[in-house]
This record gives structure tokens, C-alpha cells and sequence, in this order.
């Protein structure tokens, strides 16, 4: 066959290698489909359709010259061996055998099915099955879901802040490390809350984690540590979903024990860690914040007498617009705030502070306040893959209505937080938070108060949206400012980096 | 290790003497188990693995020949300290303080409760607390006491304890002892937290977590000795102290000597710079409407939890010794009766009656609403009604007894009406004796 490539002409060795690899892929199923068949009932109907594989396959075996209409007739020919096997076979597996084997000549390109993650799949009954499974093996208790779930997000999780993970847990905390415990109740109570805050102190629990392992008996630190974060991570995911920015942290350190070389001690190897999680901490969100501040001042993107529109509270966005008003740049904010979170009140609370004059608005206003402003400032949650900006429900409304009046749309975001997850919409992948917080009382009435016994009523708390990339003009990152659609490319060449 | 549990056991029952003059009162009988199992108990339930007791070697003499405390799965680590010394809990803490690791949770072994322990833990890990602590709403009495004539009009001191708005936060806490001319609170609190709420209707649990660095602390101030009355009330003024916040030496003589021991107090952990940056760059703030960051920058915290719900009980005085036996019980979904008891088929027993081990009950007896302790002999006709009686006692024939404690070992003669009566440990009651609201012991 080799032989035949070498000495044909360039169209021939195109189609030699087309079969060839037609080839291959039939030869791969049918010995998939005898493992499969060998379990089965049906042994004496599979030895004609085996046969027929085979027996279609020599005509395909090449002789040099192969015009179109002879590989015509040899797909024919292949299709006719499969009607004949769907005869023969009135099960199910004739089906697969019929199904899969006219899959595999059109497509060159086999789909890469990637596997659904379980956190989306909740109203799937055997993904959860699995997923107690595993938590029981880690030994972490599994979290109910709590009240009605609105149907078009009934595949997501919904926990009520009332039922801590903790109530299931052994109070001296064996299976997980105290550090990590505490960690996932700030999570759930939402004290740490915010991209960077969160990947801080999930690091620094890390820290003190590493700190306090010693290595087991015959076991290699790079790899019993990794496996002693798992169920760590479980538990965390169980308080409160992973951001991006903490899953991308996560893929660091795992990379980083597994490269541990096996002859390193262990002080010298957790000096190290230590040192990793450090320099990791400077780099992707220290500097990469003073970066982006600079670039964004310099550049003229904040200039006197601009009228600065925020939302919500962005520990960048904050970060920068302090520094603005520290190299004595003229401007005003605008602090646009939504319920049931109000995060715009502890964003006014550091502008004002700094001396910054700001103005102080709720979502159902924007329309009303865009006329004055010059500029859009968003934080990002996570930057997706294709250019979509995941970020606090309210960021795509706000985007939209500053594409209307025309108001650039600057996004900031370091690049830790990039993650190659596609999304185009904000129901497929969300958090839903703790319904009762929509639950206000005003002059002694709680309106909402017994929600639970109406059956018609679902209360709704999503934590993210994702806004298109043609609402945002520029994203502002340490590599300098790019636009959306450039995310792949950063993407690419940290992929190649590493 | 995340928490140590400290169990205290070497209190002496100062406000029970008729009980206690004889049995220690971590030992006295509760629904037949010895008062201390009931802590040990809790501690068990939620997941403690050791527990570090620290009592009298009477107590510890006991503690081995009881049955329910040999029951105990975790590993007793018992110290024993003199009894007629005047050791305080503090005092207590800064003897073991050479065992102590990590964060500590105490206990005080006359708690009776069923708390869901990870409400008070909660509070402390969640806000990296400096203390934690329980309290619940006080409730009446409602049980006639032995020894008692007429109502009792309450002698204790009130505690004002004030909380902030979230109902969580520690604010301020005094006892009526404490307060001359009348409750004064600083500027400095109500700037920070405007709406506070005083409560006077709670009782103090006993159980308290604490920092390590508290207990450091203990070492260098020797001055404290009790922990109830001088350690929390000095936490809770210190959250709002000058020093601790602006870190600055102030003029005042008291506040510096202050400051040089509240050095341990303020330990700042490894990794205080990322901490501190999580904490900057979180968008959570406790409160809202100043301009101060979250806590108010106060690295000191004292936390509460209030329980409205559910059994939270200290038996420190005989009316909540008596409340407690009539509610404890209703904790356990255990049999009333103990297998090994002998009880004749024509004796009324009611439903809410606790018959304790190789107990003899005879015939034509009557037992309702009563606790009736190990090795105890009821004879015929016997009317027993509302009461405690403790092990190894002997009732003869034709008694009637009603709302009385009877204490171990104690012989109630033949026709002895007693009501709303307690005998001590070893009396022997005269036949046909008839008492009314005394109490017949030695102690007295």
C-alpha cells in the first residue's frame, strides 16, 4: 500500500489515502462491534455481516488505478452488504452496525464528543446517581437541592444558603482540611465573592493545605497530593460552583505537583509549591491589575472630564478607576446596582472613599442616565472562547443599551480568567443562587413570604449572563487591549506556552 | 486538627448544695446517666473524636465505675485539678494550655442541650472569629421546687447582652452586678453599629469556641480567672477598643500595659497579606452605610448564636435539676423502662416515667411523671408522683411521695407522706413521717 502513495500521481494518492483511512476507521468498528457482538445473543447473524464487512472491503483493496465510478460502485456495493445485515439483524445492533458504517465515509473528521459536565445536567437522574456516587467514595456529603426550580433552568442546581454543607459534616473537620471548610462557608455565605477574591483565598487555602501534608508511606508527593485536593475541590464545588478563574488556578497547581520531579524532598518540594502558588498570585493578578490600570490610563482611555459608567463591583474596574483618579485624572462614575445582590453600594462605597464623585443608580434607570455618560467599564467573570463576556446578570443588558446610544463598551479582564468553554447563551451554563434573597420586607409586609406553597410560583436568582462580543468594543487585558474575537488567539498561545 | 474540645467538669454545684454536698454535680443523675454524659454525648453526636475533661479525682473515680460514661467511644483525656483549690475555668485553661494545640471548644459539663453544634462552629469559621458562643432564650420554670415556699422571686442577677442588628455579632455584655448607676455604652459602638439590640431573657450556655491565641493570652494574664465573668466580657470590650483597631500607643498608662499583653491576642496568622487581599478584593461588606470596610477593620470578632428553638438547659440550681430530668429523657428515643428492671404487672406506670437498672417496683404501685434511679426498691402501695428518685434508694410500703427528690441510698420509712420534699444522700425518713417543702439533709 505504501508503495501505491509513493508512486502515484497527486489525485490518486489523495483518494489511495482517502480509502485507506476509510479503511482503517471500518476495520476499527468491526472489531468494536465483534466485542460487542461476542456479548451477545445473536452470534450466528453477526458471521454474515462480519463476513460482508470483509467481504466489501477486498473489492476496495487497491489495484493502482481507481477511477470515480468505481469507487461508485464500491460504495454501492458497501451499502447494499449493510441493508443486507439490517435484514439479517432485526435487533438493535444491526441498526449501530447500519448507523455507524454509513457515518464513517462521509466524514473524515470524527465528532469530538466532549462529555456534558455534570453541574448542568441536574434534572438528569443518572448523572446524579454518579455524582453520589463519587461524593461517597471522597466521603463529602451531598447537597439537597432546595424549593422550585424555574423549567427553563431545571437542569442547574439550587441551593439554599440555610442548609450549609457543614450540617453534614463531623465538626473537628478529619476528611477535610479545617482551611478548606472554612473557605467553602465564606463561599456559601458569600463573604469571599468576586472573581480575584475568590481565586485569592482559594490559594491561600491551598497554601496552608501544602503546608500541612506530609507524604504517606510508599506513596510520591506529586501525585498523592493531587489526589488529595480531589475531594477538596468536590467539596468546594458542592458550596459553591467553581468560577473559571478558580478552575484555571486549579489546572496550575495540579500541573505544577505533577511536575515535581520524584527525587525531590519533601521540604524542598513544598517550598516550592509555595513558591509557584506565590509567584502565580503576583503575576496573573497582582501585576496583571496594576497592567491593566496603566494601560488603561496611558492610553487615554479614562480622560478628563469622561463620565464613567460601572456596574456592579469589579475589583479590576475599582482598582483602575482609583488609580485614574490617583494620577489626578478629571472624571466622574456612575455606579449602576441591581437587586438582590446590591453590589453597587460596596463599589460606591471605595470610590467615594477615594474622594471620586459618583452617582448612584438602579439597572431600571440606565436608559435614563446613558445620555451623560462617555464610557462603559465591565468586569468579567470569564472571557469565553468564542469572545462572549460571562459576567453578572445586568452586564448584557447594560451593554446592549450602551450599543444603542452608542457608548463604547470597554471590558477588563486579566487573562487567567480566560477559559476555553463556547457559550451563546445564558441558560445552557449558569449559577442559580439562593431564591430567598429575593425576599424583601417593606413597612412590615414580606409579599413573597410563604413562595414555596404556591405551585405556580418559581423564584429565579441567576448569578451570570454572557453578552455577545458585538456589544463590546474592547476588552482591556495584560497583553494589551484586544478585540473579543482575539480570545481565541490569547487562548492559543497559552495553550502553546505551556 | 480544627477544634479541641475541653470538657469542665470540676464545678462544685455552689448553688445546689442539698444535691451536691454529697455527689459531685458532674455526676448527678439525670434520667439516670450521670450529668456529664450529656455534653459528652453532644460532642460525640457531631464528631469529636477526644475530648480533654478536666475535673476532681472524686469525679474521676466515679467516672470510671459508671457504666454510661464507659459507653463513651471517644478517647477521655481526664486532668484532674485540687478541689478545694480555687481554681477558676480560666485558671482551668491556662493548667492544660501545654495540651492545647489548636482552636478550642468549651464546655461546661452541667449543659444539657440539643444545639446543632454547627451553628455556633459556623459563625466561628465563617468570620474568623476570636470567639464564638451560644446563648438561648430563657425559659420559666413552671415545677413546683422542693424547699421552696411560696414563688421564688428571681434572685439572679440579670445579663444585658447586646447584639447587633443581624442578631450574629457580639456587641456588648454586662451583668447587672457589674452596672452601678446604669447601662453606658461608648460612642465608639454606636457610630459603628447604630442599631443594637439588648436582650436580658437569655441564659449563657457555657459553651464557648476559642482562638488559640485566646488561650495564650490566658498565660500572660493572670489575672483572669473565670472565663464567664472575666474573659468573654474583656473579649467583647476589646472588639472595640482603640488599640486593637488604630494600633497606635495611647497615653493612657491602662491601655498601655494593655496593649503589651494584648500582643498573642492579635496574632496575625501566615499568609496575612493574601488573606487581607482576598478580604480587599471581595465585594462583601457586614454592614452598610458608612465608609469603613467590612468588620470595621476590627480583627477581634465575637460572635453569638441565640437558640429560640429547642432544649438548652445548665443545671445549676434545683428547679433546673428537677426541669431538666423531666426533659432530658425526651432527647433520647430510648426505652423508659431499663431491660434488667423487676416491675410487677400490677403497678400504673405512665408513659412519661423512667425506671432505671435491677430496680424492684412491687405490686399496687403507682410512678407517674418520675424518675426512678439504679437499685432502687419500691415496696407495695407506693404512690410516687412528680419526683427524682436516685439510685440505691428504699421505699417502703404505703409511702407517698410527690413532688420530692430523693438522693442515692437515701430509706424512706413505712407510711412517709413527703411532698415537695428533698432528702439528702443516705437519710432514712421515720416511718409515718409527714414533710411538707423541707428538705431533710445533712447539708444543711
Amino acid at each position: 500500500m505504501l508503495s501505491l502513495i509513493v508512486s502515484e500521481g497527486k489525485d490518486l494518492t489523495k483518494e489511495e489515502k482517502q480509502r485507506l483511512r476509510k479503511e482503517k476507521k471500518q476495520q476499527k468498528k468491526i472489531k468494536e462491534k465483534k466485542d460487542d457482538k461476542a456479548s451477545q445473543e445473536n452470534e450466528k447473524e453477526k458471521k454474515p455481516v462480519t463476513s460482508a464487512a470483509p467481504a466489501s472491503q477486498p473489492p476496495t483493496q487497491p489495484t493502482p488505478t481507481k477511477t470515480k465510478a468505481e469507487l461508485k460502485a464500491e460504495r454501492r456495493a458497501r451499502q447494499e452488504a449493510e441493508r443486507a445485515s439490517k435484514q439479517t439483524k432485526k435487533g438493535e445492533t444491526g441498526q449501530q452496525a447500519a448507523t455507524s458504517k454509513p457515518k464513517a465515509p462521509p466524514s473524515d473528521l470524527q465528532p469530538v464528543v466532549k462529555r456534558l459536565p455534570e453541574h448542568i445536567q441536574v434534572d438528569n437522574p443518572d448523572v446524579l446517581k454518579k455524582l453520589a456516587k463519587k461524593l461517597e467514595r471522597q466521603q463529602i456529603p451531598l447537597r439537597s437541592d432546595y424549593g422550585y426550580k424555574v423549567s427553563l433552568f431545571s437542569h442547574l442546581h439550587q441551593y439554599s444558603r440555610k442548609a450549609p454543607l457543614t450540617q453534614q459534616l463531623s465538626i473537628p473537620s478529619t476528611v477535610i482540611h479545617p482551611a478548606i471548610v472554612r473557605l467553602g462557608l465564606q463561599y456559601s455565605h458569600g463573604i469571599v465573592a468576586g472573581s480575584n477574591a475568590r481565586s485569592v483565598a482559594l490559594l491561600h487555602a491551598f497554601k496552608q493545605v501544602i503546608r500541612d501534608y506530609t507524604t504517606p508511606q510508599n506513596e510520591e508527593l506529586s501525585r498523592d497530593l493531587v489526589n488529595k485536593l480531589k475531594p477538596y475541590i468536590s467539596f468546594l464545588n458542592q458550596c459553591r460552583p467553581l468560577s473559571a478563574s478558580m478552575g484555571n488556578a486549579i489546572k496550575y497547581i495540579k500541573k505544577e505537583i505533577s511536575n515535581i520531579p520524584s527525587n525531590c524532598k519533601e521540604d524542598e518540594a513544598k517550598n516550592k509549591l509555595l513558591n509557584c502558588i506565590e509567584s502565580y498570585i503576583n503575576e496573573k493578578i497582582i501585576l496583571a491589575g496594576v497592567a491593566i490600570a496603566k494601560c488603561a490610563i496611558e492610553k487615554q482611555k479614562i480622560s478628563d472630564g469622561d463620565v464613567i459608567l460601572v456596574y456592579g463591583c469589579s475589583s479590576l474596574v475599582n482598582h483602575i478607576l482609583c488609580k485614574a483618579f490617583e494620577k489626578n485624572r478629571k472624571f466622574r462614575v456612575i455606579v449602576v446596582d441591581s437587586r438582590p445582590r446590591l453590589e453597587g453600594k460596596e463599589a460606591l462605597r471605595r470610590l467615594v472613599q477615594k474622594g471620586i464623585s459618583c452617582t448612584y443608580v438602579l439597572i431600571s434607570a440606565v436608559s435614563y442616565i446613558l445620555p451623560e455618560v462617555s464610557k462603559v467599564f465591565l468586569g468579567a467573570h470569564a472571557l469565553l472562547a468564542n469572545g462572549y463576556v460571562m459576567s453578572r446578570v445586568g452586564t448584557s443588558q447594560i451593554a446592549l443599551v450602551a450599543k444603542a446610544f452608542n457608548v463604547p463598551v470597554l471590558v477588563c479582564c486579566e487573562t487567567y480568567k480566560f477559559c476555553d468553554r463556547v457559550q451563546t447563551d445564558s441558560f445552557v451554563s449558569n449559577e442559580l443562587d439562593d431564591p430567598d434573597d429575593l425576599i424583601v420586607t417593606r413597612k412590615g409586609t414580606t409579599p413573597l413570604e410563604g413562595w414555596e406553597n404556591e405551585s405556580s410560583l418559581g423564584l429565579l436568582n441567576l448569578v451570570y449572563d454572557v453578552t455577545p462580543p458585538d456589544f463590546v468594543d474592547l476588552v482591556i487585558t495584560e497583553l494589551g487591549m484586544i478585540p473579543c474575537t482575539s480570545v481565541p488567539v490569547v487562548l492559543r498561545v497559552k495553550n502553546v506556552d505551556q | 486538627m480544627e477544634l479541641q474540645a475541653v470538657l469542665m467538669a470540676a464545678g462544685g454545684g455552689s448553688r445546689m448544695t442539698d444535691l451536691t454536698y454529697n455527689t459531685p454535680k458532674a455526676m448527678l443523675p439525670v434520667g439516670n446517666k450521670p450529668l456529664m454524659w450529656y455534653p459528652l454525648n453532644l460532642l460525640e453526636k457531631v464528631g469529636f473524636e477526644e475530648v480533654i475533661v478536666i475535673t476532681t479525682k472524686e469525679v474521676q473515680k466515679a467516672m470510671s465505675t459508671d457504666l454510661k460514661i464507659k459507653d463513651v467511644k471517644m478517647k477521655l483525656d481526664v486532668v484532674s485539678i485540687q478541689e478545694d483549690g480555687d481554681m477558676g475555668t480560666a485558671d482551668a485553661l491556662r493548667h492544660i494550655q501545654p495540651k492545647i494545640k489548636t482552636d478550642i471548644l468549651v464546655l461546661s459539663c452541667d449543659l444539657i442541650t440539643d444545639v446543632a453544634l454547627h451553628e455556633v462552629v459556623d459563625l466561628f469559621r465563617a468570620h474568623n472569629a476570636t470567639m464564638a458562643m451560644l446563648m438561648s432564650k430563657a425559659h420559666e420554670f413552671t415545677e413546683t421546687v422542693p424547699g421552696q415556699k411560696g414563688k421564688k422571686k428571681t434572685a439572679e442577677q440579670r445579663d444585658f447582652v447586646g447584639v447587633d442588628k443581624s442578631g450574629k455579632r457580639l456587641l456588648f455584655m454586662a451583668n447587672e452586678a457589674d452596672l452601678e448607676d446604669g447601662l453606658s455604652i461608648r460612642k465608639s459602638i454606636m457610630r459603628k453599629h447604630p442599631r443594637m439590640l439588648i436582650k436580658t431573657g437569655l441564659v449563657d450556655a457555657h459553651l464557648y469556641c476559642l482562638k488559640k491565641a485566646v488561650v495564650d493570652f490566658l498565660t500572660e494574664n493572670k489575672s483572669i480567672s473565670s472565663i464567664r465573668g472575666e474573659l468573654v466580657p474583656y473579649l467583647v470590650r476589646k472588639q472595640f477598643s482603640k488599640t486593637v483597631n488604630s494600633q497606635k500607643l495611647k497615653d493612657d498608662t491602662d491601655d498601655q500595659t494593655q496593649e503589651k499583653n494584648d500582643g498573642p491576642l492579635l496574632i496575625s496568622s501566615r499568609d496575612e497579606p493574601l488573606l487581607q487581599l482576598a478580604q480587599e478584593r471581595s465585594c462583601w461588606n457586614d454592614h452598610r452605610g458608612d465608609m469603613s470596610e467590612a468588620y470595621h477593620g476590627g480583627k477581634l470578632r465575637c460572635y453569638v448564636h441565640i437558640m429560640d428553638q429547642g432544649l438548652c438547659c445548665r443545671v445549676n440550681t434545683l428547679a433546673a435539676y428537677i426541669e431538666v430530668n423531666r426533659l432530658a429523657p425526651k432527647l433520647f428515643e430510648e426505652p423508659s423502662v431499663h431491660p434488667s428492671a423487676d416491675i410487677s404487672e400490677r403497678c400504673q406506670m405512665g408513659s412519661d416515667s423512667i425506671i432505671g437498672a435491677v430496680c424492684h417496683i412491687a405490686d399496687k404501685t403507682s410512678i407517674k411523671r418520675s424518675t426512678i434511679g439504679n437499685f432502687t426498691t419500691v415496696k407495695e402501695k407506693v404512690k410516687v408522683t412528680n419526683s427524682i428518685i436516685m439510685h440505691g434508694v428504699t421505699i417502703e410500703e404505703g409511702c407517698n411521695i410527690q413532688g420530692s427528690v430523693i438522693c442515692s441510698n437515701a430509706v424512706i420509712g413505712r407510711g412517709a407522706d413527703l411532698k415537695y420534699c428533698l432528702v439528702g444522700n443516705g437519710q432514712h425518713i421515720e416511718p409515718e413521717g409527714k414533710s411538707k417543702t423541707n428538705i431533710l439533709s445533712n447539708g444543711q
